[in-house]
């Protein structure tokens, strides 16, 4: 077996054994082990990346392919690049933290880490996957879980969420089908035989009226799920009703499936299209930014604070992306693993909170930095980094894109940089906001003084998301130097 | 002509041998054993599909009426595979509300009958044997459509069938005479179809009576009713393996005869596709009733095979086939469970799954694959079906209504997903209590899920039938 199919072979072997289990015990140890091996692997996979990487120069290395269906030239092609092994490392992580603060699901537990291991599959297989049809399968795979998690597991109007979630990206992926065909179609313009390998579509010159027209579609079919303004509006009620790692997996990984997609799929593949499209889909998208983190300023739900201020981020990272240079997609890149693992622990946070106090309406609760000191200060981290402070994840991240959007030396790239910047300042307004109405102040329920101190899975599952973010703030180069590196066949696109 | 050559009947010798021993068997067997006539009925049957599975050589017999190919071997095989199962889930039914009738052998003559009409049609060389197979494949359902006779409903089903089936096979027949009248031969190897305004109005006609049993919109209006007042049995044959033979016949002949009329019906297939798409998927959304919604959405179901036949060679044949064969098993799987639960309860409505994962989950994961595979949710092979299916109807440059297509299947998806909320995501005081399915139903159920998971992700197969169905192009 191959270093990256075990990625898909373990989370698999995972669900069979949970199939057998026969108590929670049992369930919680099964997952664990096999979403630890899987941070093993991601781990192991990073530094054989650098080994490989040292005396490879291919675009994608640990390639394998198999034929499928031969009569389609459908393959299991895989391979990574450093932007697939840094989301790989994500989702392992991501998904780790997500069962230890599952630990207690007591409902249907088995069923429960079930889902939420077909979920990472799907996005395990999405992200190593190289064969526009095997990437469209795992696409799918990992939306379908969230329908079950969200509607058996979730609170609040759980089944309106769950249907309005599943039926919204599913017709995204109705847009996304008819893009892949129609690069596939035309994927013989210079004569080879049709494909839908992304390496070698990458080699052909598909005519720029195929592009105009399947660039926008695909675009859109990923941007959904990337939560494209107007398209958003699934996550602020699915994040809303989900359950914590849910919310945590969908916001932290899910969402960067849409990132991912566009610039692997529509932006490499459909360089000309995305030209003549970037004006239209800078415009939405940085309304987005705006639009979420103003949204965010007048909820007073924390799932919705974090929602909308997901969809304002991801907004950025669509912004960068078509800002077509390095500095910009580099900030993209890591803005998505900055978000991930942010909102993942925002999510964690406000689970933890939920489950304590049975609120999460920020005005009914106040100082609760006195009576859950660890929650709260770790809420304050994760606040900061969001917000873009210095020597966390989220100022490298913002930085870059910035820098990059700006060098853009035409006038229409220039103000939409500066609008998108100005979503900063919003951002620190609505952080500090909870900050100061949830945390700081006197306790406003006499209940809360004994509420429970946060247990030892809840804090495993927070330091696993606390060190990356401090990681990536105090010593980014090592990470960004590996995303340019793999920049550079995009840019060749370009 | 010797007699060996005869062997190529190899199917319909064994089939019609059975339909006689149900009779005899029928005379032969004592009051007390009557129950177990449906598992001698059951276990010949099975013996024929191995026996089927076995390689047949390709002829022509009668002077060209009836031809046989590996295609055609191989189809038959798909459906000798579907009526096992089918019967596999009847067998409790059978065994216990119907033999004590003394009906269980009519039901497999009824049958048998049927399916020996279905192989007519399939290996029919001139229309006047596919006539006489369409014929024989339809007057047997209508009898069983009313087979629970002391049920108002099952004999007002089986009068609507057999009075619009009658009169959809007259369309069928005037519009076959036109076309006579107009080639001068019946044989399909020797009728030079032409594009002239009697031709066309005679395919036009012909189509009706076809797309009639397939139901395809707007010649469906039958389909819910009668799937309603049928024995669940007979509503899965109808919506499985009648329509499946029917839209692979559909397809032959489009392919192979009406070729010349190619742009006539590519446009007719593109309209009626679109209506038979959404009426199916809209008319499902309101359905409370699951035999009335397995109806529509089996509607939908052929809207959706129609984008193959948009294109008109070795891929679209292959897609639609491959479609038709996983949609044998998924449709299966889901009347399957209909029908055990109905059986057990005799609850048929949407809302009396509420709850059903918490009591009876091996039942309702088979309900959930087989409705996943009908939505087409990878990785069960539902997807494979639709998605190549689109790649044929995109290969001829239709994204408009590929896109159309997915749309209906995102709005599939949620009345699907309607049946998986009862199941799984509500909680209910009586939901039905656990009950254990006996052999046959597990076995039935067993086969379809593994056929379910298997078909889409084992390539070989679809490569297989791409290699065979290239035969439809050759002579």
């Amino acid at each position: 077996m191959d270093i990256l199919s075990l990625f898909v072979t373990v989370p698999v072997l995972t669900i069979l054994f949970l199939a057998f289990t026969k108590n929670l015990q049992q369930v919680r140890m099964v997952s664990l082990v096999g979403m630890l091996v899987q941070l093993g692997m991601a781990i192991n996979l990073l530094f054989a990346y650098f080994k490989e990487r040292a005396v490879n120069t291919d675009i994608m290395v640990f390639t394998k392919d198999y034929v499928w269906f031969e009569s389609f030239n459908i393959h299991y092609a895989i391979g990574v690049d450093g932007i697939s092994v840094v989301m790989i490392l994500l989702t392992s992580i991501v998904v780790l933290a997500g069962v230890f603060i599952s630990w207690k699901v007591a409902d249907l537990s088995k069923e429960f880490f079930i889902s939420l291991i077909v979920l990472a599959t799907g996005v395990f297989g999405f992200f190593i996957s190289i064969d526009l049809f095997t990437m469209f399968v795992f696409y799918e795979i990992a939306v379908i879980p969230m329908y079950l998690l969200i509607g058996i597991w979730g609170s609040g109007p759980k089944e309106y969420s769950a249907m309005k979630l599943t039926l919204m990206l599913m017709g995204a992926s109705a847009l996304l089908l008819v893009g892949i065909l129609g690069i596939y179609f035309n994927s013989n313009a210079d004569g080879g035989p049709l494909t839908f390998n992304i390496l070698e579509i990458a080699q052909v010159n598909i005519p720029f009226a195929a592009q105009k027209l399947f660039f926008p579609l695909t675009f859109l079919g990923f941007a959904v799920l990337g939560a494209l303004f107007p398209f958003h509006t699934w996550s602020p009620d699915g994040h809303a009703s989900a359950p914590t790692a849910v919310s945590m997996l969908h916001a932290g990984v899910l969402m960067k499936l849409g990132g991912y997609g566009i610039f692997r799929v529509a932006m490499y593949l459909l360089p000309l299209g995305a030209i003549d499209w970037s004006t239209f889909f800078i415009v939405l998208s940085s309304f987005g930014v705006i639009y979420g983190a103003l949204a965010a300023l007048r909820q007073n739900d924390l799932k919705y604070i974090n929602a909308y201020s997901s969809v304002s981020h991801l907004g950025m990272v669509l912004v960068a992306l078509l800002m077509m240079n390095k500095t910009a997609w580099n900030g993209a890149i890591l803005q998505s693993l900055s978000h991930g693992f942010m909102t993942a622990l925002f999510f964690a946070l406000i689970g933890m909170i939920y489950e304590r106090t049975h609120t999460r309406d920020i005005q009914k609760l106040g100082g609760l930095l006195k009576v859950l000191p660890f929650i709260s200060a770790t809420y304050v981290i994760a606040g900061m980094a969001n917000l873009g402070l210095p020597g966390f994840s989220g100022f490298v991240a913002e930085m870059n894109i910035f820098v990059g959007a700006f060098e853009n030396a035409d006038l229409f790239r220039r103000v939409a940089t500066v609008v998108v910047v100005s979503a900063i300042v919003v951002t620190a307004v609505y952080i500090l906001r909870v900050v100061g109405i949830m945390l700081m102040g006197p306790v406003k329920n006499e209940e809360f003084n004994d509420l429970p101190a946060s247990t030892w899975f809840e804090r495993y599952g927070v330091y696993l998301l606390l060190i990356p973010i401090a990681g990536m703030g105090i010593a980014p180069l090592w990470l960004s130097d590996m995303i340019l590196e793999s920049l550079t066949p995009f840019i060749a696109r370009f | 002509m010797d007699f060996s050559s005869l062997l190529l009947m190899r199917h319909e010798f064994i089939l019609t041998a059975l339909l006689l021993l149900m009779i005899v068997a029928e005379i032969v067997v004592s009051e007390q054993n009557k129950k177990n006539l449906v598992n001698f009925g059951v276990l010949l049957f099975a013996i024929h599909t191995a026996v089927g599975l076995l390689p047949l050589a390709d002829g022509v017999l009668f002077g060209g009426m009836f031809k046989t190919t590996v295609l055609t071997h191989f189809f038959k095989s798909v459906l000798n595979i579907g009526v096992l199962i089918l019967l596999l889930q009847s067998g409790d039914w059978l065994r216990d509300k119907v033999a004590s009738q003394q009906k269980a052998s009519e039901f497999f003559m009824l049958i048998f009958s049927s399916l020996l009409g279905l192989y007519f049609m399939i290996s029919a060389g001139d229309f006047l044997m596919f006539y006489i197979g369409l014929e024989l494949s339809t007057l047997p359902v209508a009898a069983l459509a009313a087979y629970e006779s002391l049920k108002q409903k099952s004999s007002e089903s089986g009068i609507k069938l057999i009075l619009s089936a009658a009169l959809a096979s007259g369309t069928s027949l005037f519009g076959i005479t036109m076309m006579y009248a107009t080639s001068g031969s019946l044989y399909f190897d020797v009728m030079t179809i032409t594009a002239s305004n009697l031709t066309i109005l005679g395919f036009l006609m012909f189509f009706a009576g076809l797309a009639f049993k397939i139901s395809l919109a707007p010649f469906h209006f039958w389909t819910a009713d009668v799937y309603e007042g049928a024995p669940i049995s007979v509503a899965s044959y109808l919506s499985v393996i009648s329509k499946g033979a029917a839209a692979f016949v559909l397809m032959i002949l489009l392919f192979t005869i009406f070729k010349p009329l190619e742009s006539i019906w590519i446009n007719l297939m593109y309209g009626v596709a679109l209506l038979t798409m959404f009426i199916g998927n809209l008319f499902a959304i309101r359905q409370q009733n699951l035999k009335r919604f397995l109806a529509f959405s089996s509607i939908a179901q052929a809207g959706f095979i129609l984008l193959g036949l948009l294109s008109v060679n070795q891929l679209g044949a292959t897609t639609v086939i491959y479609f038709i064969m996983i949609y044998v098993f998924s449709n299966l799987g889901a009347f399957g469970v209909v029908q055990a639960i109905s059986n057990q309860t005799g609850k048929e409505n949407i809302d009396d799954y509420d709850g059903l994962y918490r009591t009876n989950p091996k039942l309702s994961l088979v309900m959930l694959l087989a409705l996943f595979s009908l939505a087409g949710i990878p990785p069960v092979a539902g997807f494979f079906g639709k998605f190549f299916l689109f790649t044929a109807a995109a290969s001829q440059g239709y994204y408009l209504l590929v896109f159309i297509a997915v749309v209906n299947v995102t709005i599939s998806l949620y009345y699907y997903l309607l049946v998986v909320r009862a199941m799984f995501l509500r909680k209910s005081e009586n939901a039905i209590p656990y009950f254990e399915s006996k052999f046959m139903m597990k076995l039935g159920l067993t086969i379809t899920v593994l056929g379910i998971l298997i078909i889409g992700m084992y390539s070989p197969l679809y490569d297989y039938i791409f290699e065979i169905s290239n035969l439809i192009f050759k002579s």
